[in-house]
């Protein structure tokens, strides 16, 4: 099976995997006591957590983990609001955004707060100057942006959106899940949230970093782990094997995410030549390094993904039919491109070149019998 | 909740009744999944003289974002989707060539 579905999640880091079976069995007391196991399970924990800042460009103690990405980001989202309640209720965020931060952005509207979306241009990027204004509005509490769109690959403008939030003098929430472990993190983030397991490290760790000086109050219950920002126990050992996996990822990132992007560019640039009527999706060069999304016109997603699982190739889709809420992604409508017939593709660490050149090889007849079974030519 | 981009949510208030006009051609996609309208349209696009309006009706929220991206691949216009008091649309593309 080749495995073409890293942003979906990347497969665990030999460093991950090693540092994890030590951690486990040297970390796993409580990191809160005082005894001496429990005092390494906190050494261990602050090393990793200084390694992750200073990858992520964070200090120690502006960093928490979490269980997930997704709760980092609906810590990240919620807290900002409940930090600046007093200043406003207005949430700007772009039409893009990972789910995790509408359906956070969606428990302010319930709760009485409101919500403003700026929309993208067709590559995907955020219209900058639209945010811009969003955010210079009066009672806005707090303003998100991704890093890269888990989508379709776009980079956004997050140091430009962060600066005119630093003018509005509102904090800015930036969802770095996807592009953590690859690319810096852009500068000017007040909230920062990613996932270790996108970057290689295990599931189950999440980083939420708040910029010292950030109005930020959780909204959960109190507790006095992680800083008192994220209730419940540290899963010492994940963290660990996280932080390894962030180490190992940053000082191969020059020459991997290189030689990624090379495949992609071939993949942008062979799927239109080989397959007729496809709209190869997002900035071709404002992009990440491992990631690419086509649609093919007369496809149904759902078939498509089917034969490519048949021929040994793990991808996903934006398309309706494979969604469980029957809706196209949200992604693509909001950048108006075709829904149907979606492919995304994205490249895990150290995939060889031949899985590529054979996804290309397979791909035009998959998606000629596709279309022949729905009766076009 | 799924938080979606409120275009093809019907408006909240009740909206003045829309008078859709008339179309060389209508294809009554309703009840059709996507791909099928498009594939309907792009089969009969020939049908009609250059220049004239083809309505597509269709209810799956997949054709309100795909026949306009259909229509500026293909290099024809997507003249505008009128919301149907029933549900869906009929949305309206005018064959350029």
């Amino acid at each position: 099976m080749a495995y073409l579905d890293a942003a979906s999640t990347e497969p665990l880091h030999p460093a991950a995997r090693e540092a994890l079976l030590a951690a486990l069995d040297v970390g796993w007391a409580d990191p809160a006591r005082l005894y001496g196991s429990a005092r390494r399970a906190r050494l261990l924990l602050d090393q990793a957590r200084a390694e992750i800042a200073e990858v992520l460009g964070a200090r120690p103690d502006e960093l928490s983990f979490t269980t997930s990405g997704t709760q980092a980001v609906h810590l990240g989202v919620l807290g900002a609001l409940q930090g600046r309640r007093r200043a406003g209720r207005h949430l700007v965020v772009s039409a893009v955004e990972h789910s995790s931060v509408l359906h956070a952005a969606g428990v302010h509207e319930g709760a009485g707060g409101s919500v403003q979306t700026v929309g993208v241009a067709l590559s995907g990027r955020v219209d900058l100057p639209a945010f811009a204004g969003a955010v210079a509005a009066e009672g806005v509490a707090a303003a998100a942006l991704q890093t890269a769109n888990h989508e379709v690959g776009t980079l956004q403008p997050v140091a430009e959106a962060a600066e005119a939030c630093r003018a509005a003098g509102v904090p800015l929430v930036v969802d770095a899940a996807q592009s953590a472990g690859r690319l810096p993190i852009p500068p000017g983030w007040s909230v920062l949230a990613a996932s270790a397991h996108k970057w290689g490290g295990p599931a189950g760790v999440g980083v939420l970093a708040v910029r010292k000086g950030t109005r930020w109050r959780s909204p959960y219950p109190e507790d006095e782990r992680e800083l008192r920002r994220v209730p419940g126990y540290e899963n010492v050992p994940a963290v660990v094997a996280a932080a390894a996996a962030l180490r190992a990822r940053a000082a191969e990132s020059a020459a991997e995410n290189a030689r990624l992007s090379a495949l992609v560019d071939r993949i942008r640039a062979e799927v239109p030549r080989r397959v007729p009527d496809v709209e190869v999706i997002g900035d071709p060069v404002d992009r990440l390094p491992h990631l690419v999304t086509f649609s093919c016109l007369y496809v149904d997603g759902e078939a498509l993904l089917t034969e490519l699982d048949k021929a040994g190739f793990a991808v996903s889709s934006g398309s309706s039919c494979t969604a469980s809420t029957l809706r196209p992604s949200h992604v693509l409508e909001a950048m108006g491109v075709l829904t149907h017939g979606n492919v995304r593709v994205s490249l895990p660490r150290g995939i060889p070149e031949d899985d590529v050149d054979r996804f290309l090889t397979v791909l035009p007849d998959i998606v000629r019998r596709v279309r022949q079974r729905l009766g076009v030519q | 909740m799924i938080w979606r981009k409120k275009s093809p949510e019907p408006p909240a208030e009740a909206p003045a009744p829309v008078v859709v006009p008339p179309a060389a051609l209508t294809i009554d996609a309703l009840g059709r999944k996507c791909p099928i309208p498009i594939i309907m349209l792009a089969e009969r696009v020939g049908e009609v003289p250059v220049g004239a309006v083809i309505s597509v009706l269709a209810d799956d929220p997949a054709a309100f974002t795909d026949i306009p991206a259909w229509c500026r691949l293909k290099s024809h216009q997507h003249v505008e989707s009128y919301e149907l008091p029933q549900g869906g649309w009929a949305i309206h593309v005018r064959r350029q060539y």
